[in-house]
Order: C-alpha cells, then structure tokens, then sequence
C-alpha cells in the first residue's frame, strides 16, 4: 500500500496498537462483503500475472513479426497479434505493469501532497487554514484535465511527468477529507495531552494525528486509484500518455478502437481487463468503506 | 444567500485570470510555433505574419495585449484556421458540443436517477444488486471503452448506425449514449445513497404513520432531500461531460469543442488552445456555482442561513 509512503511502518504499528480491535473488526466485515473480497482477488491476481505473466511468455511486448500482422488468436499468440504482429498477451500483460504503476504511483504523489496539506490546514487551523483551503477550492474549479493535457503537450509525453501531473491533479479531495478528520481529532483529549506534554507540533501533526486519519485516507486511496489509471488511459487514449513501443492498458484500448473492424480482438481483451480492474478496485474501496465506517463528506 | 452568491461570483475572477495566465505562457513554452510546420516560408514572409500576429514583440507586451483583448472578449485570431478568429471557431462548434453535452446529461438523468430510487426503495434485494451492478458497470467503462464498444456492437455488426458522422438524427444515438450512460451509473449511486439517508429520518416515518401511500412518501417526502447530492453532482457532472466530450468527439469524428481543444493542442494553435481552455473553464465554473445555488435553495438548512 501506498500508504507507507506517509508513515513509517513504526510509526503505523504505533497508531494501530491501542484501537487494534477497530482493524481486527473492520478485517472481519470486509471478509464477509463477497463483491469487496472477489475485488481484492482478481487485483491480486491480475497484479501476479502483470509482474511474473511476462517471464514466461515466449515474446517480448515489442517483438515484431510483421510478415504475421494482425492474426486472431491461436495456439501461439493466445489473445493474437497487432498490426506489427507483436503478442497481444505480452502486450497486454507489459501495459498492465505499467497501468498498476501509474496507478500506485500517481495515487502516492497524491496521497502525499494531499494529507500533508489536509493536516497542516486542519492542525493549524485560523488564518493559515483559511488560506490553504481557499486555494484548494480554487484549484477545485479549474478544468484540471485541461492542463494535464497541456501540460503533456508542452514537456513532451515524459512517463515521469504523468506520475506527477496526474497526482497533482488528484490531491483536492483527498486534503479537504483529511482536514476535516483532523479538525474533528484535534479536540480529543490524547491530542491535548500531546500538547500539555510540549510536543513540537511537527511530532504532533506525524506521530498522532496522521495516524489516526489512516482508515479514511486509506478508502480514498483505493477510491483514487481507479481515477488515476481512467485519467492515465484518456491521455493515452488521445496520445498524448505512454507512447509506442510501450504498451499501456489505455494506449491498447486506443489502438484497439483504431482497428476493430478488422481485428476486434485487439480491443476487446484490453477493454474487459481495464474494466475489471476498475470494477475490483470500486468494489474493494466501497467494501473498505463499510468495513472501516467511513462517511463520504466534503468537509 | 445573496452574499454568498456574491462572493462565489468573485471568486470566479482570479480562478478565470489564472487559466487565462496558466494556458498563455504553457503555450508559448511549447517547442515548435504554429508557423514551423507549414514548409519553406521564406524568411521575409515569416517575419511579416510574425508581425501580424504580434509574434515578435516580448513576452510580456504580448501577454498584456492578450489579457486586454480578453477583456473585450476577443479571443484572437487562429494560427491554423486562416482568417476566421477563435471566437468564431467556438461559437459555430458550441452547439454541436452543447447539443451532444445536453442529450447526454437528459439520458444519465432518466437512467440513473429512475435507477437509484429503484435500488434505495428495494435495499438489498435482487433489485438493488442489479441495479447496483449495473450502475458500477456503467462508471467502470469509461467513454473511451464504452464508446468503441457500441460501435462495434451497434455499428459494425448490427449495421443500425453510422459509425461516426454529425449529418443525421441518429448519428447522435450512439456519441449521446456513450457520454449518458457513464454518468448515470455515478447518478444512480448518488440517488441510491441520498435516498437510503432520508427513507430511514424520522418525518418519513411520520408520513408512514399517517398512512401515506408508499409511491407519495417515495416521491412527494423523500425524494426532494433524497436527490441533494444529486444536484450537488451536478455542476463537476457536468463539467466531466464536457471534458468527456474531448473523447467522444474524436472517436465519432464530430465538429464540437472537444475535438477543437484536442487537435489545436496538435497543431500549436495557441490562440485557438487558450480559447477553448478559458471557455471550457468559464463554463465549469459556471455550472458550479449554478449548482451551489441551487443546492442552497433546496437545502431548508442552508436556506435559512
């Protein structure tokens, strides 16, 4: 999980240990959610076969054979073959690395900028917290799929960048959630202890009050994922995302649609995969949610 | 209520200045000008449409000309489309978009809110897990799966339509259905949701005792509150369709904004991407304040502040 991205696995034992019984609780309610469980399954499943599938497969994702082109599944090439003959498994397969990674990556870079700004806001509270959230609602009301275009097209279609563009874009919600968690949290007694004790705000903010925000950052994070890898499959559907010769899970859907007259197995097999990611990673977050009691607030 | 009308128009201005500020220097960041992928202009003639088009002045004379034409709200002249200007541009492939964007939202209404009431009023039976399903099966295919897929399906096997064009009725069929049928999923959850919070309140109850019909505690008492998040949908809903019009416009290959704002960002059309960028942000802003408003109208709580 990305989550560790904020804090430390210290750090996370230490906030779990009094309220172990929450995460044993909501462990038992996800189990019994059978869509949320068949979610996390095929994620694990689909996750395995991306990173090991391309191993064991006798071709590499841009291997050509352009005498073949564009040949129906067989024996040899099960999901068949692209307009230059390369294996649309391994392509497939490839593009899903690559997809999940965007995916976890763009969501980190998210997470992180998202619940630093949300804590600090909420912590601080007066005229730093009215500012901060102020520019959060105008940064809200910009057409943000706009300048990720743009953005793509000026610096050139950098796989780095997209990591960055996209997390940047999908922070918003995530702080205004975690800065309302905070606010809630900061009346509690634990926290005035902290401070009657002369902790440094910093120690604060990371050792108790981050901590106690998991379970709700944790839904959205697995809500984000899903609308990172859309946002990552738009771009590279209008080519402006990964570009040949890689392979993404968006730039087969667009190549796929490009030729599914002639060859519809060229994207049907990206399409049904996409899909059922996105479908697992829905299910998995709504089953989190319940399981953990989160409500979905703006404030 | 009036005041916070006011200070969300207000706050509209710097989000406005900042898309204007933002877009125009991207633009100029790009490598490659609208100019070099025309081939051998001579050099003469080159300096002279640079002039023309102000290209030769310094940076900051040509933002501060840029920012004062947009005060008049002349957008400028396009690099690429030659003699007709951005304003022009927009205002004959607005209603295409804006024809598509509306037949779109009315089918995610029609679908998605009919949809949610049914799984609320049947919570946890057969029914809603359909519906459920359905609803989440419709946000999991985004346009750009969805849409090729009912090309394949409607236009290329069963032969009912075109596969792209803008010319007849029906070519507004499948494009319509594409953008609609996404958003309805997010609308059936969002009324599934609102609804189940206000079937379990108290004065649904009392409307219960005094022995209303079911249909009118579902329609007349619950469904006012039940469709708040709904309305609040709305304004980024919207906003999401016209962006998602980005995508359908270039798979149906219709003459609308999107496909504007796509294919200018292609050809360095700066003037024509700035247009199009301010506009879309315009609009968005728009309909979110359009949608604050009236969720503060049908919020008693709110309204009384």
């Amino acid at each position: 999980m990305p989550v560790t991205a904020i804090a430390s696995p210290a750090l996370a034992a230490d906030a779990v240990e009094p309220g172990r019984s929450l995460w044993q609780d909501a462990w038992a309610r996800l189990r019994r959610n059978r869509m949320a469980v068949i979610g996390g399954v095929v994620l694990i499943v689909l996750t395995a076969l991306s990173l090991f599938g391309p191993l064991f497969l006798a071709y590499s994702y841009e291997e050509q054979n352009l005498a073949l082109g564009a040949a129906p599944p067989s024996a040899a090439h099960l999901l068949g073959t692209d307009k230059l003959g390369r294996d649309q498994l391994a392509r497939l397969l490839f593009g899903g690395r690559v997809s999940l990674l965007v995916g976890l990556a763009a969501t980190s870079v998210s997470l992180t900028i998202g619940v630093l700004w949300g804590s600090i806001a909420g912590y601080a509270g007066g005229k730093l917290d009215a500012v901060m959230m102020r520019i959060v609602d105008i940064l809200y009301a910009l057409p943000f799929t706009i300048f990720v275009i743009l953005l793509m097209t000026v610096f050139g279609r950098n796989f780095v960048l997209l990591f960055v563009a996209i997390g940047a874009v999908e922070w918003l919600t995530m702080a205004r959630i975690v800065r309302g968690q905070v606010l809630a949290l900061k009346r509690q007694e634990f926290i005035e202890a902290a401070v009657a004790l002369g902790l440094r705000k910093r120690r604060i903010v990371l050792r108790h009050v981050v901590p106690n925000v998991l379970g709700p950052v944790m839904v959205y994070t697995t809500l984000t994922i899903p609308a990172v890898m859309l946002l990552e499959a738009f771009l590279s559907f209008l080519g402006l995302g990964v570009q040949p010769p890689m392979s993404s899970w968006g730039l087969l859907i667009k190549e796929g649609a490009e030729q599914m007259e002639e060859a519809p197995w060229l994207l049907i097999y990206p399409a049904a995969v996409f899909a059922a990611t996105l479908f697992s990673l829905n299910f998995l977050g709504d089953g989190l949610r319940d399981a953990l009691d989160v409500r979905a607030s703006k404030d | 209520m009036l005041q916070l009308i006011a200070r969300r128009i207000l706050e509209t201005i710097p989000v406005l200045v900042l898309v204007a500020t933002i877009t125009f220097f991207m633009m100029k960041a790009v490598p490659g000008g609208p100019l070099d992928t025309e081939k051998n202009i001579p050099q003469e003639i080159k300096v002279q449409i640079e002039a023309f088009y102000g290209l030769d002045q310094p940076l900051w004379k040509q933002y501060a000309s840029y920012m004062g034409n947009l005060l008049r709200g002349d957008l400028g002249p396009s690099f690429k489309h030659a003699n007709r200007s951005v304003n022009e541009l927009i205002a004959a492939a607005l209603p295409v978009s804006l024809e598509l964007g509306g037949l779109a939202l009315c089918i995610a209404l029609l679908v998605g809110i009919p949809l949610g009431i049914a799984a609320a009023v049947r919570q946890n039976t057969w029914i809603d897990y359909l519906a459920s399903t359905t609803a989440m099966a419709g946000i999991c295919l985004p346009t750009f799966v969805m849409g090729p897929l009912l090309v394949l399906v409607f236009a290329l096997h069963f032969e009912q339509f075109n596969a792209s064009g803008w010319d007849f009725a029906r070519d507004r069929v499948l494009p319509a259905l594409t953008l609609g049928l996404v958003y309805a999923g997010y609308i059936a959850r969002l009324t599934r949701g609102g609804m189940l919070e206000v079937l379990n309140q108290d004065f649904i109850r009392t409307a219960r005792a005094k022995g209303a019909s079911e249909i009118r505690v579902v329609f007349r008492h619950a469904l006012r509150g039940g469709l708040l998040p709904v309305v609040s949908f709305l304004g980024p809903g919207i906003a999401g369709i016209l962006t998602g019009s980005f995508v359908i416009e270039t798979i149906f290959n219709i003459p609308g904004l999107g496909r504007h704002f796509v294919t200018s960002v292609f050809n360095r059309d700066a003037t024509l991407t700035i247009g199009t960028a301010l506009f879309y942000a315009a609009l968005v802003v728009a309909l979110n304040l359009a949608a604050d408003i009236a969720q503060a109208m049908l919020n008693p709580k709110q309204r009384a502040n």
